[in-house]
């Protein structure tokens, strides 16, 4: 483990961006956003992203492929260019824990390779959690807020920075930053972590348990009467969908230029009316139908395909930023408590 | 002077239920934390006691709600009203968009509703939010608890409210107010000074941030197309994607042109939007010019009145005179 003063920060971001492209939490208008590092831009202390750092390998909009016409020939052209090495600083637990389940997603056979070629050339330098608000929960999904994963695992404590190689591709870092680090023992990253933890206790939703979904459970909560309430004053909006770290539902058009088409994707989501609408019409009609299919998604669907592994990560970005405050947190209060009613 | 609080709706809701004068009560169901609370359909007194709660946070509009709601039964559903959701309530009514008759709406007086981004601004870890001696008292994880200046958690559309008198009603709760002077028409000033070059350039970094999540759109009691053009797969301008970093001034000014006039200024826009984009200030552009072009108008004070724009005559001003163009991108 090394460590460094946090009045040089700025010695350690410019060190990180001679290497590599480096993208951190900077405040905004509009709340904390990934921006990439030049001088003079600083660490945002705010506990999340207003949009998650899953842009970085599934980005909201993306050129797949061209395709060109000259009379009845089609030529098919490759958009496709290897990603720079880039790095992303100040990635918290939750979020970290949503590039796994994004993973499942896009690299299981066949893998898709937009989005490998962005994940092989990104290293995440993750952050401890200090203050955890009262949205979080992702301890009801097992995520450690006082240990993340990622390539490097920082702890900020108040005087210090210290950053943990934890793969081969964080050592490659770390080697590169040891002119502006210096080797430290784990005694105040310890202490830390056990302040992390007596936080998370507290947390006012840390009871929330997801042991009543999970793998297999369709039946049990299919045509459950509770969707109908839960839903009935969902506006249909994706804002829900859009600032999740692990909604990834796309959608995939042709764009006719005028001299040729682009075929592009964009984010999709599930609250849409015209979402996976087929040839033999729409699957899901009413909005009630759509709400269930956002939370069978992260609470049964996807725990059934992949291991039991849910797919929310308990960030809270959903429950601070719906419109009418109905949220995952609420329905697994609701559905999870049928048993014992 | 009878202080309105949670007590007296319940009661009244009670009331009209026992008499049978409505069968529903569309209210403020209570959530996890004081502030999370979501628009709920209560059937019965009991359902009342248990999760109907009114307090600073209440801010969602009714009136849209009503159009759904309206559609599910003969009976009448009880609606409470802030003054600015009855502007909706009445513009909706103009637009035939529910059944006028199936619906008691009792008014209740908004002193403003709280910001809770604002909130958060000050106080980190909100564990309980109350009111006391005229401050907000926030209750917190790590800093116990801090007592904060109201006035300074209102959002932008409270602040400058534009009237606490209700446009409608067939019952009021405590003292009507009166239609108030506001400012809200500064800051639509302040960007008319701006020569248009720099008017693009702030419009262009506050919509880029826009993430098409449509919550704007889905919100508004003035955008109640049963398909928005903009989900329908068929109509070529279906787009969840930008061809360009600025592509989304297309969807929101089309947006803010397809609400003019019938706009009522309720700012539920940028209550939602999880960018905090200033959406309010295209609408209220668009009132001041139909204002400053066609005399006042201020859409849903009356139901049934016809909004400038979709009324002639004949010395209505010729498209020409309204605009004056220039800058780089005219």
């Amino acid at each position: 483990m090394r460590k460094i003063s946090l009045s040089k920060l700025d010695a350690l971001f410019e060190e990180i961006a001679a290497a590599y492209a480096l993208y951190l939490p900077v405040d905004t208008k509009a709340g904390a956003k990934f921006e990439r590092w030049e001088a003079g831009k600083t660490l945002s202390d705010a506990l999340n992203t207003v949009r998650s750092a899953k842009d970085f390998f599934f980005p909201q909009t993306e050129n797949l492929m061209d395709f060109k016409m000259e009379g009845k020939n089609i030529e098919v052209i490759d958009t496709r260019s290897e990603s720079e090495d880039f790095v992303l600083f100040g990635v918290r637990a939750c979020d970290v824990k949503s590039f796994e389940v994004l993973d499942r997603v896009f690299l299981s056979e066949p893998a898709d390779t937009y989005y490998q070629n962005r994940r092989e050339h990104g290293v995440i330098l993750s952050l401890a959690c200090t203050k955890l608000v009262e949205t979080c929960f992702c301890g009801t999904f097992g995520i450690d807020a006082a240990s993340p994963e990622g390539d490097v695992v920082c702890h900020k404590t108040e005087d210090a920075l210290y950053l943990d190689a934890k793969t081969e591709k964080g050592q490659k870092l770390m080697a590169a930053l040891e002119s502006v680090t210096q080797e430290a023992d784990a005694s105040a990253v310890d202490a830390q972590k056990e302040l992390i933890r007596e936080r998370m206790a507290k947390l006012p939703l840390a009871n929330l348990s997801a042991d009543a979904f999970g793998d297999g459970k369709t039946s049990e909560f299919f045509d459950a009467p509770e969707w109908s309430e839960l839903s009935q004053s969902c506006l249909g909006c994706g804002t829900c969908t859009f600032v999740c770290p692990t909604c990834q539902c796309y959608d995939i058009k042709d764009f006719n230029t005028g001299h040729g088409v682009k075929r592009f994707r964009c984010w999709d989501s599930c609250m849409y009316s015209e979402f996976t609408k087929m040839s033999a019409g729409q699957p899901r009609l009413t909005q009630m139908e759509r709400f269930r299919q956002r939370f069978m998604h992260k609470l049964v669907y996807y725990p059934t395909n992949n291991d039991g592994l849910f797919s929310c990560v308990g960030c809270g970005r959903c429950v601070a930023k719906c419109p009418i405050q109905m949220n995952i947190v609420k329905v697994m209060k609701k559905l999870g408590g049928r048993e014992n009613d | 002077m009878q202080e309105i609080n949670c007590e007296v709706l319940v009661s009244k809701a009670a009331e009209l239920l026992e008499k049978g004068t409505v069968d529903r009560v569309l209210g403020w169901k209570a959530g996890e934390f004081d502030y999370d609370i979501t628009p709920a359909v209560f059937y019965s007194e009991q359902e009342l006691r248990d999760g109907f709660v009114w307090n600073d946070f209440c801010g969602a509009n009714f009136s849209k709600y009503l159009i759904k709601e309206t559609g599910k039964s003969e009976n009448k559903v009880l609606v409470f009203l802030k003054p600015c959701d009855t502007y909706s309530f009445n513009q909706l009514l103009t637009e035939h968009r529910f059944d006028r008759e199936k619906v008691y709406a009792v008014g209740v007086p908004c002193n403003g509703m709280l910001d809770i981004g604002k909130v958060r601004q000050s106080a980190e870890g909100i564990a309980a939010v109350r009111e006391e001696g005229g401050k907000v008292v926030v209750d917190t994880l790590y800093d116990g608890s801090i007592s904060l200046d109201r006035e300074a958690l209102l959002p932008d559309r409270c602040i400058n409210c534009k009237s606490k008198k209700h446009a409608a009603y067939d019952e009021l709760l405590g003292e009507e107010g009166e239609v108030v002077s506001s400012a809200r028409f500064d800051e639509v000033e302040k960007l008319e000074r701006m020569t248009p070059d720099e008017r693009f350039a702030f419009w262009q970094g506050e919509l880029s941030r826009c993430i098409r999540c449509n919550a704007c759109r889905d919100v508004c009691p003035a955008c109640t197309c049963e398909k928005c053009v903009f989900d329908n797969p068929a109509s070529g301008v279906e787009n969840k994607a930008a061809a360009n970093s600025f592509e989304e001034k297309m969807f929101h000014v089309i947006r803010a042109f397809h609400v003019a006039g019938r706009c009522t200024d309720c700012g539920e826009c940028s209550r939602v939007c999880p960018q905090h984009i200033p959406l309010h200030l295209l609408n209220r552009k668009f009132i001041k010019d139909i204002d400053s072009f066609y005399g006042e108008y201020q859409a849903g004070a009356e139901a049934g009145s016809r909004a400038p724009i979709v009324d002639y005559k004949t010395d209505d001003l010729e498209p020409a005179e309204a605009v004056e163009r220039g800058g780089e991108h005219a």
